[in-house]
């Protein structure tokens, strides 16, 4: 099994390693390229129709997939002159959220994301992208150096959840999490949130109201990760598949239910097999995104973005 | 349960417990401290601590606030706004049939009460969670209610309290639910805005998405002894550091140590203490004392 596509993309794994044998062959069979270019067209249309029916747990599985575009890719590839800041002032600098100044588009800008790490030593430094207290109290102190400085706020959201450590309980896990939100309501600066890969729960939400609420189209966001909802409601894990579908995670459905305000669309196989094509498409919107928001007052902006926080629930009445 | 049982839907069907009871529910309670055995009314009477140890039992959000509030001029808020299952969501059971458990076993629609009135002729809103009707968790109702309390709030120029007893988020509203951490957040915002007073009590247990948005945003925070209050469930710690937790982890006295609470109070010091502190807060004379009130 070729551990760089999922279980459902096996299929594509093979017709991939197919025609890099083909071209690894010295033959001088004129056929070859006709060869491959076949293969390749049979490759694109495969990955085209799994992707178009993947489940819910199947969407959550690209979510997480180790070669996803992280904060510091989108970083690399959409802003320039970043200059990463350190630290809560209080207690640490909890490297599972980074953020700094950089330049969108020419402009200054503040850039906050949560940071996952692509192999074991990166991961244990960045606490598998799980923040602690300190990360969100650095996160807000970011914010309001941003504020200060009339610095659109862009975030990033990619993680499993907030960290459920002793020392996090300890340091007010709770209150880091719950502060921001309660700062991020009235924030004086435009803020555009992207859920880029998992959006875990509060540990999400305390980097994730803005202005605007965008999704990858292979992300997800849920109150509680789908393996957690069902050793709660199923009492096993293993019905994780069942939770995922429940729980309405994916860019989709969250916009039907206009909890979202739009999907950015990845390239054909998801966005970690060409991040340059996602980046350059998240670029766009996000430039567009920050041209509306700053033709709006500060009054305005402000409005708008409590009205879209009270809009949130459905009941009767 | 026989073949015609089975024919019934579920919330129609009411279970039946294996044990015969011989005496009335509710005749006697066990203290689940101390384990001495009380007379329910004593107990109630008693606002649900125990006489025998003083541990605070959970106490259901319409006692609650009929203990905490003057008798005069109380008034429901939000008292409408009812649960809907948008997602059609369906674990082992339908939502819909939990929502219709609890109901019919709490007689709440859901598991905030809102209430406008005074403590100790001190005019505010108080909010309560009832951790019986699904573990106290918010979903969309509890979010609403809590916002239209706190504009009332706003409205009458009155503070605002809530007391928390909350397991978090309710998962069977998925993404909504955690949209109501930012919800009722964001309208605390405007409240500090009119200078106006949160005080947040927090109970037993006070967890995850209640605990990591407006309970720990009070101008003061207040828990009764002994509370669990935490971001994650003990468990869930447990699971991830693969250690014993220490005695007392995320219980009042230690959030008290850890600096994340300024008191704790008794449930029955807790009028005398709001009050006094609101009057403090909004420079007001001193409230006069329960005893001298009703004199």
């Amino acid at each position: 099994m070729n551990t760089d596509y999922l279980d459902f993309e096996q299929p594509i794994a093979e017709l991939q390693n197919q025609i890099a044998k083909l071209r690894d062959t010295t033959h001088s069979d004129l056929n070859i390229s006709n060869e491959v270019a076949l293969l390749e067209e049979k490759a694109s249309s495969l990955t085209r129709s799994i992707f178009a029916k993947l489940t819910p747990r199947q969407v959550s599985q690209v979510a997480r997939h180790p070669k996803r575009p992280y904060t510091l890719d989108l970083i690399d590839l959409m802003f320039t002159d970043f200059q990463e800041l350190h630290g809560d002032r209080a207690f640490a600098d909890d490297k599972a959220i980074i953020g700094g100044l950089a330049r969108f588009n020419g402009e200054s800008v503040m850039v906050i994301g949560h940071q996952k790490g692509r192999n074991t030593k990166d991961n244990i430094m960045r606490n598998f992208g799980m923040p602690r207290p300190e990360g969100y109290r650095k996160a807000l102190r970011l914010m309001r150096m941003a504020e200060k400085f009339h610095l659109p706020i862009f975030t990033f959201i990619d993680t499993a959840g907030a960290y459920p450590g002793i020392g996090a309980e300890e340091r007010g896990q709770s209150e880091a999490i719950a502060r921001n939100l309660y700062e991020m309501a009235q924030l004086k600066t435009p803020i555009i949130c992207t859920v880029v890969g998992e959006g875990g729960s509060g540990g999400a939400l305390a980097i994730g109201v803005g202005d605007r609420v965008f999704m990858l189209q292979y992300a997800t966001y849920s109150v509680i990760s789908p393996e957690g909802c069902a050793s709660i409601l199923w009492k096993t894990a293993e019905k994780a598949a069942e939770a995922a579908d429940a729980m309405n995670i994916t860019a989709e459905r969250l916009k039907a239910l206009e909890l979202i305000d739009d999907i950015i669309p990845e390239p054909l196989g998801a966005a970690h097999r060409n991040h340059a094509e996602l980046a350059k498409t998240l670029s766009e919107v996000l430039d567009a995104t920050l041209k509306e928001l700053k033709a709006l007052s500060m009054d305005e902006l402000l409005e708008q973005r409590y009205q879209r926080l009270m809009s949130f629930g459905r009941y009767e009445e | 349960m026989s073949w015609f049982e089975k024919l019934l839907p579920s919330r129609i069907r009411t279970e039946k417990s294996n044990t015969k009871k011989s005496i009335p529910e509710g005749l006697w309670q066990q203290c689940s401290a101390c384990h001495s055995i009380l007379y329910g009314s004593e107990l109630e009477r008693n606002n649900e601590v125990c006489p025998k140890c003083g541990h605070h039992m959970r106490i259901n959000a319409r006692h609650r606030l009929e203990v905490f509030l003057d008798t005069n001029g109380r008034e429901e808020i939000g008292a409408t706004v009812t649960p809907v299952d948008i997602l059609g969501f369906k674990d082992t059971k339908r939502y819909k049939d939990r929502l219709a458990g609890a109901q019919k076993e709490t007689g709440e629609k859901d598991a905030l009460i809102v209430m406008k009135g005074a403590v100790l002729g001190v005019p505010l809103v108080a909010a309560a969670f009832d951790f019986r009707f699904m573990g106290g968790s918010m979903g969309s109702v509890v979010g609403e209610r809590f916002v239209r309390g706190v504009n009332a709030a706003i409205e009458a120029n009155v503070p605002f309290i809530c007391f928390a007893a909350s397991g978090g988020a309710r998962m069977q509203e998925a993404l909504f639910s955690l949209m109501q951490m930012a919800k009722t957040s964001a309208a605390l915002t405007r409240l500090a805005e009119k200078g106006l007073p949160f005080i947040s009590v927090l109970t037993d247990p006070t967890l995850g998405g209640v605990s990591a948005s407006f309970a720990m945003l009070g101008d003061i925070h207040i828990a009764e002894p002994k509370a669990l209050v935490g971001f994650a469930g003990p468990r869930v710690i447990e699971q991830t550091v693969r250690e014993k937790l220490p005695d007392g982890f995320q219980r009042s006295e230690f959030l008290l140590e850890k600096g994340a609470i300024d008191m704790i109070v008794e449930r029955n010091q807790m009028r005398e203490t709001i009050a006094d502190l609101l009057t403090l807060l909004q420079h007001q004379q001193k409230p006069l004392l329960a005893t001298e009130a009703a004199a």
